[in-house]
């Protein structure tokens, strides 16, 4: 199947050419995307100049506006896969083929790259891994299904969901915003196990007490989500 | 004499004629004026008409009927805050698709010039 890896990229010059060739090692030929996102620095070039597709973007979008971009490319170039990978050097393409398994075998419309699947994987501060099991706890409880990492930006989805999103994606916390849309039009969600990296190099600039006033804001953004209008499928 | 709805219709004038007059520059779109334009009038009746205000109070129980002006004025600015909202949401989309448009199509511009060289 016709898959493309979608990267989004914001200022990302130390570690998207770290990524590219992560892909490029594991997968064949992959067809990349960076989605340059009004990053200020080197990003857009060096993702030419390795010789992938790069679509910059006029002013920095944020990240649901920059995939969603992505999705229009993957949709109209008629992929049957997009492969959200994030540019920050997170995440790993050696564990792509769990991920892509059950929307080869047609048996879900996305699947989420997972680090607590595998027990003890994946290591990070502990108010993170409270916050992440709060909001899993949450959405899983919204979605009638178990959602183990909501947040994880690792992610493949089929033409259907392709298709949806490029209708309508959510702008502010896209990751655990769109899966409460999905399942609200009728999607089916499953899980894989993957491994993530901390972040490679800068910095993710979550400190306690914005991980605190992030969990509020996701927790209010999903809520509006459960009571928003959606294309049905 | 009460000063109150000489003072409340001067204003009133006022925010309707600086609206008239933003539109006449082609500094505000009629359809953004409308909801002042209403607003406007609406005091200047209320401002203008004892009658009418002292029967609204009375209807309403207010025990001091200028603060009816108020009560309007406070009312109006709440529904054309929430409409400007709206438009600001509507065009803010607008923009991120137009965004991601300039995006796409730059990409396939940059491909095709590359296919030239």
């Amino acid at each position: 199947m016709k898959t493309l890896f979608i990267i989004p990229a914001f200022n990302e010059e130390l570690n998207i050419r770290g990524v590219i060739e992560d892909i490029r090692g594991h997968v064949q030929g992959a067809a990349i995307l960076v989605i340059n996102d009004g990053s200020a620095d080197a990003t857009g070039n060096i993702a030419k100049d390795l010789g992938v597709t790069v679509i910059s973007l006029p002013y920095n979008l944020g990240i649901g506006a920059a995939m969603q971009t992505g999705y229009h490319y993957a949709h109209m170039q008629g992929y049957d896969i997009a492969v959200q990978f994030d540019g920050d050097g997170q995440h790993r393409a050696d564990q792509l083929d769990q991920l892509l398994e059950p929307l080869e075998r047609g048996e879900a419309d996305i699947v989420i790259g997972s680090r607590f699947l595998t027990k003890g994987m994946y290591k990070a501060e502990v108010a993170r891994l409270v916050a992440i099991r709060m909001l899993s706890r949450i959405i899983s409880s919204l979605v009638g299904q178990k959602i183990t990492d909501p947040t994880s930006g690792l992610r493949a989805v089929n033409r259907r969901a392709m298709h949806l999103f490029c209708r309508c994606y959510p702008d502010d916390y896209p990751e655990p915003e769109s899966l409460v849309l999905l399942h609200k039009a009728g999607f089916r969600i499953a899980e894989a196990p993957v491994h993530m990296e901390k972040r490679l190099l800068g910095n993710s600039s979550i400190t306690l007490l914005r991980g605190v006033y992030y969990m509020v804001k996701v927790v209010l953004a999903v809520l509006v989500d459960m009571i928003k209008e959606v294309p049905r499928r | 004499m009460d000063m109150i709805p000489i003072l409340a219709t001067l204003v009133s004038m006022v925010i309707f004629l600086s609206v008239l007059e933003l539109i006449r520059r082609n500094r505000l779109k009629e359809k953004y004026s409308l909801l002042w334009l209403f607003s406007s009038l609406v005091l200047l009746w209320f401002s203008v008409s004892r009658k009418s205000l002292h029967y609204v109070a009375g209807y309403i129980g207010i025990q001091y009927p200028p603060s009816v002006i108020f009560l309007l004025g406070f009312l109006f600015l709440i529904i054309i805050n929430i409409h400007f909202s709206t438009v600001i949401s509507h065009l803010s989309d607008r923009n991120k698709t137009l965004a991601q448009e300039v995006g796409l199509l730059r990409e396939v511009l940059e491909r095709e010039k590359g296919f030239e060289k």
